[in-house]
């Protein structure tokens, strides 16, 4: 059974039974929610955020219950399809859209109904002066359904549907205070980008249709065996384009730091927790294609590796608090991009980093929001210092989240992260030590630009504006940033050591042998700590110990560089964007003279001809039946001439 | 030798549905005759609408179960016949509640308060004044869905011809009753009867000329004798086979036998249009199916070319001229003539599943078009209605639930996926896909006419979201039996378009003749 699992790559989903024949339910309370709002308009203000969170927390109880029934299963047997709805099925085509319930879907319901509902309830107290507090939620609970049906999904199609709906909900959300303008152009900026990684995406979809028939998960794992290489390869390649552009992965990932301008709570749960994850989930839900064609998945390491490392470099220069833990997302989701690239060996870790992510760094964001709300909305880290004193809640959710995403033991990131350098390190070749190499190096940039964000907020001198008065948040705020600390602290060791992480995941990721590390484990587990503890003490001496400037210094050509964002921007703009400009002044051209010239002429000569014809239509009774006699005739004479 | 009289047997449970609605319309008749004249319009209305009622339930209760060749072999209630009758049924329901549309006193019904009088005379005044109605129309109504549910079941040429004119009569008659633009009604019932007749001649004379070749007018008799025949009277196949077959073209509007349809159908009152697009065009369908599968299939090599070129040219006028059209009804009059022509497409394919897919459009077809012309009677201007184009400017700004379902509706004539439109056109197109070359060129064809009228209904849409609307075109609000009509044209067009699996396995299963 075992050894099945691993080869099929994934087993067959039976059909749904009990609490999980109700999944639609995940996606449809969400959803509801949204309508509710959107549609009800201004009536909807006084009770519609409460709905939408409690629509959130029922979604929540509804996949805790799938859960339950889950683990009450027997392990190969945790996959479950549900069919929602069958469109047309004309001879060969069909078009059957339904949900799977296994668990890869399952965990990611879990964090993003609870995450996502954890941060419905903190935007009660955050978003509570704003006017359009009701609009924000309904984006939310759209957001959150997109998310679940994405996920949830049994085929590509569906997921592209939620893949586009939570790219809607992203464009919407960042861009919700869209009466500055910088803020609608980082909407902007995002849905252009994502548009390159979508095109990709379905391009991936409408090949495997051509290949393999359908694009349920069942049919294109089926086929997977027996089709081209070379094809397979290109898929894998495309998938990864999507995934690029959803995940903000190097080179599409220019669009995470701008789309900060959205609230906090919106960085918290989609440019942190889940939706940028989707591309990860993405590569592991398609793992039987990148096992397939390693070239493809080598790929994808080699671009978890670069970002990984690019993020981290960013990270390490940006004085706005926000930008820098976005540059952190970017680099953290690297590694988990780095393995699931990797292959068998590293699906359930990338899941599990994931997973333990998803709440550190959603618990930083919304440290980061408490922080701003006690500071005017402030973001510049040079101005803030000392803040331990005046937000002490704030200040211990945090330093939970940074210890976790350090890899400081017994924090969650420990476990998931070193298990990733771990496996980084597995392999022949080049590649343990370029990829090993990367992660190992990233580790210890990672801990240098987290402790300089945690130290130049909460530690060292105050050097605050004159017009501000930091006070903790209210408790509607921070109990969301208790428990997401809690889950920092502990979630790693209640998956990680145990192994319950692989061994939950095995049935859809298949199960692999140990294997060993170039480097002894304990060597590497060391080097990690090392180089983490570098890291931090290097941020100690410059950023708690030092006197930090209040206005930015020059810095040397790597940190201006890094300031903006290592020039990404200004290549896109190079490359993409004025020659873009130019080839859409050369295709206007073309379109108004060429295009527009062939499909006005063929619609004037349609026009022509039904003018012409009309003149038929005379109004005389005596025509009309000339016509119908002339009819007749003509089709009589015709037929007898051609017996 | 005497012939011998046998009287026929006839199993009333098959045809009990039919009996039904000839002895509502009977009955209708002498509540015209009896009534008080202050009441026969709700009695009317209520008595019309249960005589549907009770023959739909009947029919779908217990003559689905009695399969049947039947009345000597004259009328065959067979799948094909039951489903069409079923859907004849459920169409009047809705055609008959947008007839009885009154508008709660606000505006004035469809009809003219008197036929007889002279358009523009003194009495047509009193009439109105008085608060004449005509409920003349719904036992009119009652007597043309009779002829339908003959005609979709004839199983013999006499039998088809009587039913033809059943039905044809009062439809000339509920043609001229328009209360607005009088004249322009009259001439158009007129057009109609005359053009009516000339094709029931070429009918007559074509199962005239099949009786002298087969000895029978049976559809059954006459395919035995094309399979059997020795040769010798073949020369009066042909032209009977095309010659009966253009006398029931010209009632789906094909072209060159369309001439009529445009005037018709702008003069008609529009609940009638309605009527027409949906019911007469379904019935001629079902009698085109019948004799074409069921008789004259033996030697459709020889004819079929003639009826593909008129499917092709019916196609291709239809979509060119409802380009230049400035009135909704003329736009949806061609709109229905191109219709007709993708339905032949079906036809034409001569297989189980083009039957199948033929049913499943007429009845998404009537569904929608029904709905789409009630939707022209609420729009008015000065309390009668707006049919010119340029009077459905920005209609979507004053009343977006209305543009919105006539936009809708305007989608799903276009074909555009999610919508019934494209499903039919689907299951029609499909089977002629398969049936070889001259489907394929048909298809071919067909796609692209359907390209030329989305133009012209998106620029309708355009029209109607995207331009300054104009004073005083208002949407009377429509009482609660339009509100149903129109809510389940609605539903049928989005429901066949999204989840169109159930009746589709409805048509597909019906989809059998009985021999």
């Amino acid at each position: 059974m075992h050894s099945l699992i691993t080869e099929g790559g994934a087993m067959t989903a039976g059909a749904a039974s009990g609490i999980s024949s109700l999944a639609w339910l995940l996606v449809a309370l969400p959803l509801l929610g949204a309508a509710v709002l959107l549609l009800g308009g201004r009536r909807t203000d006084t009770f519609g955020p409460g709905l939408a969170t409690g629509l959130s927390w029922a979604s929540f109880a509804v996949g805790v219950l799938v859960l339950v029934q889950l683990l009450g299963m027997a392990a190969e047997d945790r996959g479950m399809h549900l069919t929602l709805w069958n469109w047309v099925p004309a001879g060969s085509f069909k078009l059957d859209l339904g949900l799977l319930v296994d668990p890869l879907s399952v965990s990611f319901v879990l964090l993003i109904t609870f995450v996502g509902s954890l941060i419905h309830v903190y935007s009660l107290g955050y978003m509570e002066h704003d006017p359009d507090k009701r609009r924000f939620f309904a984006y939310l609970n759209l957001f959150v359904a997109a998310m679940l049906l994405l996920v949830l999904s049994d085929s590509y199609l569906l997921l592209f549907v939620g893949w586009e709906g939570v790219g809607l909900a992203s464009y919407l959300l960042i861009g919700f205070w869209n009466w500055n303008p910088a803020y609608a152009t980082a909407a902007n900026k995002a849905f252009f980008v994502n548009r390159v990684g979508d095109l990709g995406l379905s391009i991936a979809i409408m090949t495997m249709f051509v290949t393999f028939g359908g694009v349920d998960y069942a049919t294109v794992n089926a086929g997977v065996a027996n089709a081209n290489p070379a094809t397979l390869t290109a898929i894998g390649l495309l998938l990864l384009v999507g995934a690029c552009g959803k995940s903000a992965q190097f080179p599409l990932q220019s669009w995470l730091g701008d789309a900060m301008a959205g609230p906090t709570p919106v960085s918290a749960l989609i440019h942190a927790a889940t939706m940028v994850t989707a591309g990860v989930y993405l590569v592991v839900r398609s793992h039987v294609i990148y096992d397939a064609t390693p070239d493809a998945r080598l790929a994808v390491a080699l671009v978890g590796a670069v970002t990984l490392l690019f993020g981290a470099v960013v990270g390490c220069a940006k004085d706005d608090i926000k930008k820098a833990l976005a540059a952190s997302t970017m680099s953290q989701i690297g590694y988990m991009m780095l393995a699931a690239g990797l292959g068998p060996v590293g699906y359930a870790f990338a899941i599990f980093h994931l997973l333990t992510h998803g709440f550190f760094k959603a618990g930083m964001f919304l440290g980061a929001g408490s922080v701003m709300h006690g500071m005017n909305d402030q973001v510049n880290m040079r101005r803030f210092g000392g803040l331990s004193g005046v937000m002490k809640i704030t200040w211990g959710t945090f330093a939970l989240g940074w210890l976790a995403i350090l890899g400081v033991p017994p924090f969650s990131g420990f476990w998931s992260k070193d298990k990733i350098i771990e496996a980084a390190f597995v392999g022949e070749g080049w590649q343990p030590w370029v990829l090993g190499g990367a992660a190992l190096v990233g580790a210890g940039i990672t801990a240098f630009y987290m402790s300089r964000l945690f130290f130049m907020t909460f530690h060292g001198p105050r050097r605050w504006t004159e017009d501000v008065h930091p006070h903790e948040s209210p408790r509607i705020m921070t109990v969301p940033m208790i428990v997401l600390a809690a889950g920092s602290a502990f979630l790693g060791l209640a998956l990680g050591p145990t192994g319950a992480i692989q061994s939950w995941l095995a049935p859809v990721v298949g199960e692999h042998g140990e294997e060993s590390p170039v480097i002894a484990v304990p060597v590497l587990m060391v080097l990690t700590l090392l180089f983490v503890a570098g890291g931090i003490f290097l941020a100690w001496r410059g950023y708690w110990q030092a006197e930090v400037p209040e206005v930015a210094p020059r810095g040397s050509v790597l940190t201006r560089a890094a300031r903006v964002d290592l020039y990404q921007d200004a290549v896109n703009e190079g490359l993409f964007m004025r020659p873009g400009v130019h080839a859409t002044r050369a295709l206007v051209f073309a379109d108004a003279r060429g295009v527009d010239g062939a499909v006005g002429g063929l619609a004037a000569a349609v026009g022509g001809l039904s003018s012409r014809l009309r003149r038929l239509q005379t109004g005389y009774a005596r025509s009309y039946a000339l016509t119908m006699l002339t009819g007749v005739v003509a089709v009589l004479g015709a037929l007898w001439v051609i017996q | 030798m005497p012939a011998v009289f046998q009287a026929v047997t006839v199993d009333y449970v098959a045809v009990a549905p039919m009996l039904i609605v000839v002895a509502g319309a009977l009955v209708g008749v002498l509540v015209e005759a009896f009534a008080p004249r202050a009441r026969r319009h709700g009695i009317e209305v209520v008595l019309t609408l249960a005589v549907l009622l009770a023959a739909l339930v009947v029919l779908a209760v217990w003559s689905r179960d009695h399969l049947a060749v039947t009345v000597g072999g004259a009328l065959s209630v067979d799948g094909v016949a039951l489903f069409l009758q079923g859907t004849l049924l459920v169409l009047s329901i809705l055609s008959v509640l947008v007839m009885a549309e009154r508008f709660g006193g606000v505006g004035s019904d469809a009809f003219t308060p008197m036929g007889a009088s002279t358009p523009g005379s003194g009495q047509e005044d009193a009439a109105t004044r008085a608060g004449y109605a005509t409920s003349e129309v719904f036992p009119l109504t009652l007597f043309a869905v009779f002829g339908m549910m003959i005609f979709v079941s004839a199983n013999d040429l006499i039998t088809m011809f009587v039913g033809l004119e059943v039905l044809s009569l009062p439809l000339y008659v509920m043609t001229g009753l328009s209360r607005r633009r009088r004249l322009l009604s009259q001439e158009a019932a007129l057009k109609y009867f005359l053009l009516g007749a000339f094709s029931s001649a070429f009918f007559l004379f074509g199962s005239a000329l099949l009786y002298g070749f087969a000895g029978s007018s049976d559809l059954k008799a006459i395919a035995q004798a094309i399979s059997s025949s020795a040769g010798g009277l073949d020369g009066l196949l042909l032209p009977g086979v095309v010659l009966t077959l253009i006398g029931l073209l010209f009632k789906i509007g094909a072209v060159p036998f369309h001439s009529w349809t445009p005037d018709a159908y702008q003069g008609a009152p529009t609940p009638v249009t309605g009527f027409m697009a949906a019911c007469t065009k379904l019935a001629a369908f079902g009698a085109i199916l019948r004799l074409a599968y069921v008789g004259v299939a033996g030697n459709r090599w020889d004819w079929q070319i003639g009826v593909v070129a008129i499917a092709i040219l019916t196609m291709v006028v239809g979509a060119v001229l409802s380009v230049t059209q400035t009135d909704v009804k003329r736009l949806l009059a061609y709109s229905s003539i191109a219709h007709a022509g993708f339905i032949l497409v079906g036809v034409l394919a001569f297989s189980k599943a083009a039957i199948g897919g033929v049913m499943f459009y007429l009845l998404a077809y009537g569904a929608t078009t029904i709905a789409a012309f009630a939707i022209v009677t609420m729009v008015r201007q000065d309390g009668s209605e707006a049919s010119h184009l340029s009077q459905w400017a920005g209609l979507g700004r004053r009343h977006p639930v209305v543009a919105g379902s006539f936009a809708f509706l305007l989608l799903a004539f276009a074909g555009i996926p999610l919508t019934s439109g494209f499903t039919a056109k689907f299951a029609t197109f499909a089977p002629a896909v398969a049936s070889g070359t001259a489907g394929i060129v048909m298809v071919v064809v067909g796609v692209l006419a359907s390209a030329v009228t989305a133009f012209v209904y998106v620029r309708l849409i355009v029209l109607m979201y995207f331009t300054e609307p104009v004073d005083g075109v208002v949407a009377l609000p429509a009482s609660i039996g339009s509100k149903l009509a129109i809510g389940v044209g609605l539903a049928v067009t989005l429901l066949a378009g999204v989840a169109p699996t159930y009746a589709l396995q409805l048509a597909g299963n019906a989809s059998q003749f009985l021999l």
